[in-house]
């Protein structure tokens, strides 16, 4: 069995190629071999939330994938929606109603709303709950979190129906 | 905790496959969405010498319906069983139970395979696949059989599976008009394992139940399927006096053991509970798999 693994991805819209351990896991592969440090590794056992990243367009728990598994894959963090601007306007929900406290879960929040904002958009509060329920903040500013992206969604609903 | 060191083969075929789970031996693991396996690698529960994707095995994927047999690839996400119209029609048992699955980012990846070869004694699956009388394929280097899904689940993470096999796909008839069906579950938090839980489905012919399979999860080291409290609702109409007779039998099925979420008892009481309200809610279509 060879030690690395080659493979071949797009990060954040960025070719990588690079020979990984088997046992390294997505995030460490973000963090430590690529410098993304905006996504988190926090229980590294799946429950938290913190590590939430996208795979070919779709969340998923960081810890919970092997980077030997994603040739050919596309992965974007919070660093590339963040510059790509796709989520200003829940970033600026989040500052102004102060729903990143120590910050630690801030990006996994931020993914996890972003694909609940994207994919079934809804005001609706136990929704949202429901969505970010796999999303633990320790700090327990839960109430801010949900109230940022009910304020988010309520802007995008208006503004697609003032659209059609 | 970091996973173990392991070594990685990724099979692109199925007979790929079976020449890679020779040569690696009898500690490779199989991995395909990985979201149980990864997680207990976390906490040491394992140490394999080596992972061998399937993932990307096409004979493995796809949902499919021939106007008999709804058939589920063992590569299917839970995701999918969310957003297929095949499974909303045919199957509407696996659809009420994906949101009931983890999370969103767990059910993108989460495999109906994996979950079944995995069997957990709190997963939803299992006990769907046993009410909804479904067959698991098996595929081994030699060929084939099928298990009804009654016979797979042998006790706390043990399955009929053997070592030389692996799960092709899932099978299971349409739901019928005459027939219901639903899954609840008790969590403290959602998404949580559950802490009891009901899958069941019901044939009601003429206005009398003829049929009921009630599966129960979360309650002991397998789903158990509570034939007492069946036969207690058969030929009877679904009414409050039968569901309770049905609710008084589950002393005779169940036999809870005292685990992290509280006394035996508090579980049998919570698996009456959960009856009680998965049955009533056949009286009122609005809250069953209809």
């Amino acid at each position: 069995m060879s030690l690395r693994v080659d493979v071949n991805l797009t990060v954040n819209g960025e070719r990588v190629s690079k020979a990984v351990e088997p046992r390294r896991h997505l995030i460490d592969f973000l963090r430590i071999d690529l410098g993304l440090t905006g996504s988190h590794a926090g229980c590294e056992h799946g429950v938290c939330g913190a590590c939430t990243v996208r795979v070919d367009g779709e969340i998923v728990r960081g810890c919970l994938v092997l980077a030997a598994s994603l040739d050919g894959a596309s992965v974007e963090t919070i660093e590339g929606l963040s510059e790509a601007g796709s989520i200003s306007d829940l970033q600026q929900a989040f500052v102004a109603r102060n729903a990143a406290q120590c910050g630690f879960c801030t990006p996994g929040m931020l993914m996890t709303a972003a694909d609940l904002l994207d994919n079934h958009c809804t005001a609706d509060r136990a929704a949202i709950r429901e969505h970010l329920s796999g999303n633990y903040c320790r700090c327990t500013g839960y109430q801010s979190i949900v109230d940022a992206v009910e304020e988010v969604a309520r802007q995008r609903l208006s503004a697609k129906a003032g659209a059609a | 905790m970091k996973w173990p060191a392991f070594g990685y083969v990724r099979a692109s075929t199925l007979d790929e496959f079976w020449n890679l789970k020779a040569e690696a031996g009898p500690d490779a693991k199989i991995i395909a969405g990985g979201q149980s396996l990864l997680a207990t690698l976390a906490f040491r529960l394992s140490q394999p010498s080596v992972l061998i994707d399937i993932s990307r095995l096409s004979e493995l994927k796809g949902i499919t319906f021939d106007g008999k047999v709804l058939r589920l690839g063992a590569l299917t996400r839970h995701v999918e069983l969310e957003r297929s119209e095949a499974v909303a029609a045919h199957a509407p048992l696996l659809r009420m139970a994906a949101p009931l699955i983890a999370h969103p980012a767990i059910r993108n990846r989460g495999t109906i395979g994996g979950s079944l070869a995995f069997a957990d004694p709190a997963s939803e699956l299992p006990a769907c696949l046993i009410a909804l009388d479904a067959t698991i394929v098996l595929a081994s280097a030699g060929g084939q059989r099928r298990v009804p899904a009654a016979a797979f689940f042998r006790g706390l993470y043990e399955t009929e599976m053997g070592e030389d096999e692996i799960i092709l796909c899932v099978e299971t008839t349409p739901q019928l008009p005459s027939q219901k069906s639903s899954v609840i579950e008790i969590a403290r938090r959602s998404g949580d394992y559950a802490m009891a839980g009901i899958a069941c489905r019901i044939d009601i012919e003429g206005g009398a139940v003829s049929a009921a399979r009630l599966v129960y999860f979360g309650i002991g080291e397998a789903p158990v399927q509570a034939k007492s409290a069946a036969a207690a609702l058969a030929g009877k109409p679904l009414s409050e006096a039968s569901i309770a007779a049905a609710q008084a039998a589950l002393s005779d099925d169940l036999d809870p053991p005292d685990d992290l979420h509280g006394p035996g008892a508090m579980k049998l009481h919570l698996s009456r509970v959960l009856t009680g309200r998965a049955l009533a809610g056949f009286v009122d279509d609005r809250r069953a798999a209809v």
